[in-house]
């Protein structure tokens, strides 16, 4: 798939992907710089991580893509796999934990049915991971559905939450 | 987002533009903003560090550094470019003040780092701010493209001469990337894990240059000292510890929220009466004073002011100042099993004492709270973890000991109450995840 066997992919970059790569190239004296913050944006448009942005990427910064995926196994929000379209993170960490992020966590895995960490609901429409402090401790218990913050949660509020995440996806 | 609180004995400096829209360039302006580096420019290099070193600010990241020093470590000549990067990767368990300055005064963290960078002779600035904290990215990119447009960044910054460039960047989740050589390592575009110092990053630092490296509300905190003064600054707090400091208090108190306290406060009042006391009528178990890397404090062990030496003399430290309050009802064997679970989650594996410590301890209190645990485990979990203090490759290790070995120290009875196939004390029957959910 890389530059290895000499069939190199060329994948084109999304418009938007394209200008935020050419912006932040120029921010650094070395290209690979750029490498980690890029990597989530590139998530974020297609999902996940996929294999054609690795191989891109390796071409253009002239690593391997070994050294990528190196790279990618050690952050925990960059995945190589598609999670729900919502991605329900629950903070059980100490300040959550006091404050009964546990029963959140349980009380998310069942309004969506997603028993397993970082499963997926069988509409594609939740995933649901258990993750470390996500710093709103003085507003725990707390989560992230992708990038929104939900604090001071109770059982209650994460039904209503996740509903309305669930009535969002449905009119899309 | 996040609520702001208030309380009479708190000191507002860093917290001085919270909730008045200061994200906004305009009104940052109106509210004294970009003065303190005007001000930067005429006083010159030395002039800035002599302001600093009166000032006495330490590093608000955890460590308690002195930030002036730690400039002047920068050396004068290099052939390499010098670099200050502002560490906005806020993820200490029990912390979430950076949050609230990036939300609500992010010019000055920016001319924070530009002063730092005009006394040490650098000519950009990175700030570096943790994947999770999106929206926070969003608004300092906001406000950097807006520092640019009115050229208060880049080629000869208010017509001084002076260059300085100021970018953004983000992380992706890993907390030990908080630690500043993996900082610099993530920055680079590979996994965090730590250099081996010497050389530090003030003579060795961003792609070999020598870097300045400080935390958000450290950063934060230096226009205000300029303005005021470095001597005035040092007046608020108490010796050795200048200024004021946020302190995010989190679990079983009344008010929890992000309080900004003059350092030497006391803990027993920051509990009790900016807190509001523990909630539901319940009593002090113990408290976590400084994140969840510091040994705890028992109730009869808070009568303590809160600053660096004072911490540091009762066995624990100030760290990052995120008080973790635990009431009469949490079983700190729990407490402990999930916080060496974070560690164990975080270690990066490039060290033995640390990939081997975690996980051992982590399944040694994993097994003990289940009721697995005979009387010989609870004097290994000490010498698993005073074996690690001092044996790491970063404070990671050292972070993930310290709270250990104070939880088996103080709450040796917690543990034996857990022997010879106990079920925890604070669980009810059938309900293995009950930690009560308080009422608000």
């Amino acid at each position: 798939m890389g530059g290895a066997t000499g069939f190199e992919r060329q994948m084109k970059f999304s418009e938007q992907l394209e200008a935020r790569y050419a912006d932040m190239i120029t921010h650094y004296p070395a290209k690979r710089s750029l490498l980690v913050p890029f990597l989530l944006y590139s998530q974020d448009e297609y999902g996940y991580v996929t294999n054609d942005v690795i191989a891109e990427l390796s071409r253009r910064l002239e690593i391997t893509e070994l050294d990528i995926r190196n790279v990618i196994s050690y952050y925990s929000m960059l995945r190589t796999k598609p999670a729900g379209r919502y991605n329900v993170q629950v903070c059980t960490n100490i300040c959550c934990l006091l404050r009964g992020g546990e029963q959140m966590l349980e009380r998310a895995r069942q309004r969506t049915g997603v028993a397993v960490n970082k499963g997926i609901s069988v509409d594609g429409v939740f995933s649901v991971e258990e993750v470390e402090c996500i710093g709103a401790c003085s507003w725990a218990p707390a989560m992230q559905v992708n990038y929104e913050f939900h604090e001071n949660l109770t059982p209650e509020k994460i039904d209503q939450i996740l509903d309305d995440y669930r009535q969002k996806a449905e009119r899309q | 987002m996040a609520t702001l609180v208030s309380h009479p004995d708190e000191v507002k400096v860093v917290t001085s533009r919270f909730g008045k829209g200061a994200a906004n360039i305009d009104r940052y302006l109106e509210l004294d903003g970009y003065k303190a580096v005007r001000k930067a420019l005429e006083l010159g290099a030395d002039g800035i560090i002599n302001e600093m070193k009166a000032s006495n600010l330490r590093g608000r990241g955890g460590a308690g550094f002195p930030t002036g020093m730690k400039w002047s470590f920068v050396p004068k000549v290099s052939s390499k470019p010098k670099y200050v990067l502002c560490n906005g990767d806020e993820s200490e368990p029990g912390t979430c003040k950076d949050r609230l300055i990036f939300e609500h005064d992010p010019h000055a963290v920016i001319e924070g780092a530009m002063i730092a960078a005009i006394a040490t002779g650098a000519h950009a600035a990175y700030i570096y701010i943790r994947g999770e904290y999106r929206y926070l990215l969003e608004i300092m990119q906001k406000a950097i493209a807006d520092a640019y447009a009115r050229g208060f960044a880049g080629k000869n910054i208010f017509g001084s001469g002076y260059d300085l460039e100021v970018y953004w960047h983000g992380g992706a989740g890993a907390y030990e990337v908080g630690e500043e050589s993996a900082l610099m390592e993530s920055l680079e575009g590979k996994r965090g894990v730590p250099r081996i110092r010497p050389p530090f990053p003030a003579v060795v630092g961003l792609w070999g240059g020598p870097t300045v490296i400080n935390n958000a509300e450290t950063l934060a905190s230096v226009p205000h000292i300029l303005l005021m003064g470095g001597t005035q600054y040092a007046e608020i707090g108490v010796e050795r510890n200048g200024g004021t400091r946020l302190f995010s208090l989190s679990g079983h108190v009344v008010r929890p929220g992000v309080y900004e306290l003059p350092l030497g406060y006391s803990l027993r009042k920051a509990i009790y009466e900016v807190g509001g006391g523990i909630a539901d009528g319940r009593t002090l178990k113990a408290v976590v004073p400084g994140g969840s890397s510091v040994p705890c404090l028992k109730p009869d062990e808070i009568d303590v002011a809160l600053d660096f030496d004072s911490m540091m003399k009762v066995g624990t430290m100030l760290g990052s100042g995120g008080i973790v309050v635990l009431n009469d009802q949490t079983c700190i064997v729990k407490f402990a099993l999930r916080t060496i679970q974070f560690y164990r989650h975080e270690s990066c594996g490039w060290c033995i004492p640390c990939r081997e410590g975690t996980d051992w301890l982590s399944k040694s209190l994993k097994r003990f709270h289940a009721g697995g645990g005979v009387a010989r485990d609870i004097d290994n979990l000490r010498y698993l973890a005073e074996n690690m203090l001092g044996r790491t490759f970063c404070p990671l290790g050292d972070a993930a000991a310290m709270p250990i070995i104070g939880f088996v120290k103080k709450f040796r009875e917690e543990f034996e109450a857990h022997l010879d196939g106990r079920p925890c004390p604070y669980e009810k029957h059938g309900a293995p995840n009950a930690l009560p959910v308080l009422s608000r």
